[in-house]
């Protein structure tokens, strides 16, 4: 019972924090005004054209694709391994899962794979690329190796030792309807779920705030259109 | 200081990235500004006695003003990606010339002050207090950025290392640490009009010997007017191209350009310069000021149109930000674009067959052109996305024979900056100058050598001068470099239209 309890006030706190870390990072991201128009070139002159960017910035990783061909491999795959990963997760939290996650439930499964390999090849880079060497700090290390825990206690859970998943279920569903459930005792569940809880508490803290910044990077979600309207900041007019 | 004896970097025939080489270009940094320089921008003269709270209380400030600032403080991932991208780490391997290294000195600083992780866990996360050491590398490598953005293009969150250099610059000035070039150039400009210190006399003197040089070759007699109230055109160009070699030649392009196209122009004796060294040193108020003169002058003369010069930072200013600082600019004809660059201006003018253009005047250049980075990666010509790099090609194009592209991962977006730009164009920083120009160098090899080129053709007046002086370094001869409009300006069939 003990370990429920703890858990339970993990999640919520977890929860909580995530939440209105991001929210709180999201609305000062928003209202912070971008004065001047610094879109790079060559950029949309529409806001369709400014969707359609951003889109193939978060889908396909475009930029990091023309950068470099490792780091975008390994990063896509990280992320969309985990993407699906996370989809299939779903069914942990629905009484009956909807018929998509059960279609994408066997690939879910071998995502967690593609995201392990992503992880050890970005982790790799900061060990044999002098430069990324250098730039890295211990938090980008301990990132890395929080999100590797958490991939490889999953998959220890699906291949080696078996979780009792309708325990599980029936614990992630009672934490959501207050109908508190006991959580099944299982060593590499409680470290699987003790790291996603530190992940989600330390997400709005991180670096991991670039899943929110992407979208208001005033380089890449900007009109090009400074000619054609004028923009000023409410600062700047005050000023004027 | 004299300058410090330094190799000039090898060209290989593939580029090779360096392997990093911690601190190589520590010792490089520009002379600090004067009192007199720092004063009349609105900065202290000198370092302030409580400069750390007066630094972290501008950051703090910016980090409400710009959403960049923010943004790109929190979103960096140390992905890596830009580590490869800067000229000035491919020229000196200095690993602080990387782009994500350029920010996290800055970054750090943030992260102690501002964030929850670096107040209480500074080791984890790389963040450190703001000492004297801190400032003197923000003075150090915050100048050895360009504010080219190449950078910004192969980000994945579009992570502009040009906003954190303006920001710093900023922070710098503001606790009295300025630059001296830059200050000293935007003090200039406020008292006399343009960066060179050109005061009226001298400019209506130097055009007047200019038509007489013109009409000497050419037995036409073109006008170089200035301070012509009414005239249709307002044409504000960088000083240089009142008598710097090659900047001139294209100021005599300008003149034949419109001669035959029978535009009534004019130049101002009040805003006698296209350069705003404002945005250099990430000043708002300053790239105001500087902005304003330009609406003042087009107000006093009643012109129609504003037409920009050759020049690359300028035509940024002019073409992103006039609108904002120095707009509405309601009272010019709005069936052209405002502003206008003097490309869009000549390209127009062809397509509609208003010039006779013979580009066999020019077969003695073999010809490529150099996108300058502030047209290529923050400005538009004519209406469509990256209409900046065709139309400049198609107004060269119509005036030679002979044109080549450099390599694709060179030019365009990806174009590689002189290695001058940016307030960096000042004697103190020549080996910076010269080792950053390396990749640009490279690639011009490249067609030297598989195509004979002997003209590399550029529209901005820092990449001219900076070139002027760099070429002779990898063995290139100086006057290799060309204005686009001295081409057109070659090439320009006078007295075959009236
Ligand atoms: S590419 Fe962008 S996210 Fe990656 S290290 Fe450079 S600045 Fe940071
Ligand atoms: S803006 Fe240009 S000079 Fe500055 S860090 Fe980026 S690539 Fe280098």
């Amino acid at each position: 019972m003990s370990v429920t309890l703890a858990y339970s006030i993990l999640f919520y706190v977890a929860t909580v924090t995530l939440v209105a870390g991001l929210a709180y990072r999201i609305y000062t991201y928003a209202k912070t005004p971008a004065p001047l128009k610094i879109a790079t070139t060559p950029a949309p002159t529409t806001r369709a054209g400014v969707a359609y960017r951003l889109a193939r910035e978060v889908v396909l990783f475009e930029s990091l694709f023309k950068a470099t061909k490792w780091t975008w491999l390994f990063g896509w795959a990280f992320h969309f391994g985990m993407l699906l990963v996370l989809l299939r997760h779903l069914r942990y939290f629905t009484d009956t899962p909807w018929f998509w996650v059960n279609l994408i439930q066997p690939f879910g499964i071998y995502a967690g794979f593609v995201m392990l390999l992503g992880l050890f090849g970005l982790w790799a880079r900061r060990f044999l690329v002098d430069r990324v060497r250098y730039i890295s700090s211990p938090s980008d290390h301990l990132m890395l190796l929080l999100l590797i825990g958490i991939a490889a206690s999953g998959l220890l859970m699906k291949f080696v030792s078996h979780t009792d998943i309708v325990g599980v279920k029936n614990f992630a569903i009672g934490l959501m309807e207050f109908n508190f459930q006991p959580m099944p005792e299982s060593p590499i569940l409680m470290v699987h779920l003790g790291l996603v809880a530190v992940l989600m508490i330390i997400f709005p803290f991180s670096k991991l705030l670039h899943a929110a910044g992407v979208f208001f990077s005033p380089t890449r979600n900007q009109v090009d259109n400074p000619r054609e309207v004028r923009h000023v900041a409410d600062w700047a007019k005050d000023a004027e | 200081m004299a300058a410090a004896k330094f190799d000039t970097p090898e060209l290989k025939d593939i580029p090779v990235i360096p392997a990093i080489q911690e601190g190589v270009m520590a010792h490089s940094s520009p002379f600090i500004a004067k009192p007199e320089h720092q004063e009349p921008l609105g900065f202290p003269g000198e370092l302030v006695d409580n400069w750390q709270q007066v630094a972290l209380d501008k950051m703090e400030d910016l980090t409400h003003k710009y959403r960049s600032f923010k943004v790109y403080l929190d979103s960096c991932v140390k992905c890596g990606a830009c580590t490869d991208k800067c000229h000035y780490f491919l020229g000196t391997a200095d690993p602080k010339n990387m782009p994500v290294a350029r920010q996290d000195l800055l970054r750090k600083v943030y992260r102690r002050y501002f964030t929850l992780a670096g107040k209480f866990f500074p080791k984890l996360v790389g963040a450190v207090d703001l000492t004297k050491e801190v400032l003197d590398d923000w003075y150090s490598y915050f100048h050895q950025c360009s504010q080219c953005r190449r950078c910004s293009v192969f980000c994945p969150y579009g992570i502009d290392t040009a906003e954190i250099s303006m920001a710093a610059r900023e922070i710098l000035d503001t606790v009295g640490v300025g630059q001296k070039y830059c200050n000293e150039i935007i003090a200039k400009l406020y008292k006399i009009g343009n960066n060179l210190g050109l005061p009226e006399p001298a400019l209506v003197d130097t055009l007047e010997g200019l038509e007489e040089d013109v009409e000497e070759e050419t037995g036409v007699a073109v006008k170089y007017p200035v301070d012509i109230e009414g005239a249709d055109v307002l044409v504000v160009t960088p000083s240089a191209d009142f008598f710097a070699e090659p900047h001139i030649d294209g100021l005599i392009g300008y003149g034949k350009v419109f001669h035959q196209a029978g535009i009534n122009w004019t130049l101002s004796s009040y805003a006698s310069e296209a350069a705003n060294f404002g945005m250099f040193i990430g000043s708002y108020d300053n790239m105001k000021q500087v902005a304003l003169r330009i609406r003042k002058a087009a107000l006093d003369l009643g012109v129609k149109r504003i037409v920009v010069g050759e020049c690359g930072h300028a035509w940024r200013v002019a073409y992103s930000f006039w609108n904002t600082l120095a707009g509405p600019f309601d009272f010019l004809d709005p069936n052209y674009p405002v502003p206008q660059h003097i490309i869009e201006v000549t390209h127009d003018l062809i397509k509609r067959g208003a010039l006779n253009l013979d580009p066999s005047a020019n077969d003695e250049h073999r010809v490529t052109f150099h996108d300058s980075c502030n047209v290529a990666r923050a400005t538009r010509m004519g209406n469509m996305p990256g209409g900046q790099f065709i139309l400049p090609r198609e107004v060269i194009k119509a005036s030679v024979n002979h044109f080549y592209d450099m390599a694709p991962e060179t030019i365009h977006e990806n174009t590689f900056c002189c290695g001058g730009g940016g307030g960096l164009l000042t004697d103190d920083l020549m080996e910076l100058r010269v080792k950053g120009a390396m990749p640009r160098m490279q690639a011009l090899d490249e067609l030297v050598r598989e195509h004979d080129v002997n003209y590399l053709a550029a529209i901005c007046a820092i990449c001219k001068s900076q070139f002027t002086k760099t070429l002779p370094y990898y063995n290139f001869p100086m006057d290799m470099i060309g204005s686009v409009h001295g081409l057109v300006s070659n090439a320009i069939q006078l007295g075959t239209k009236e």
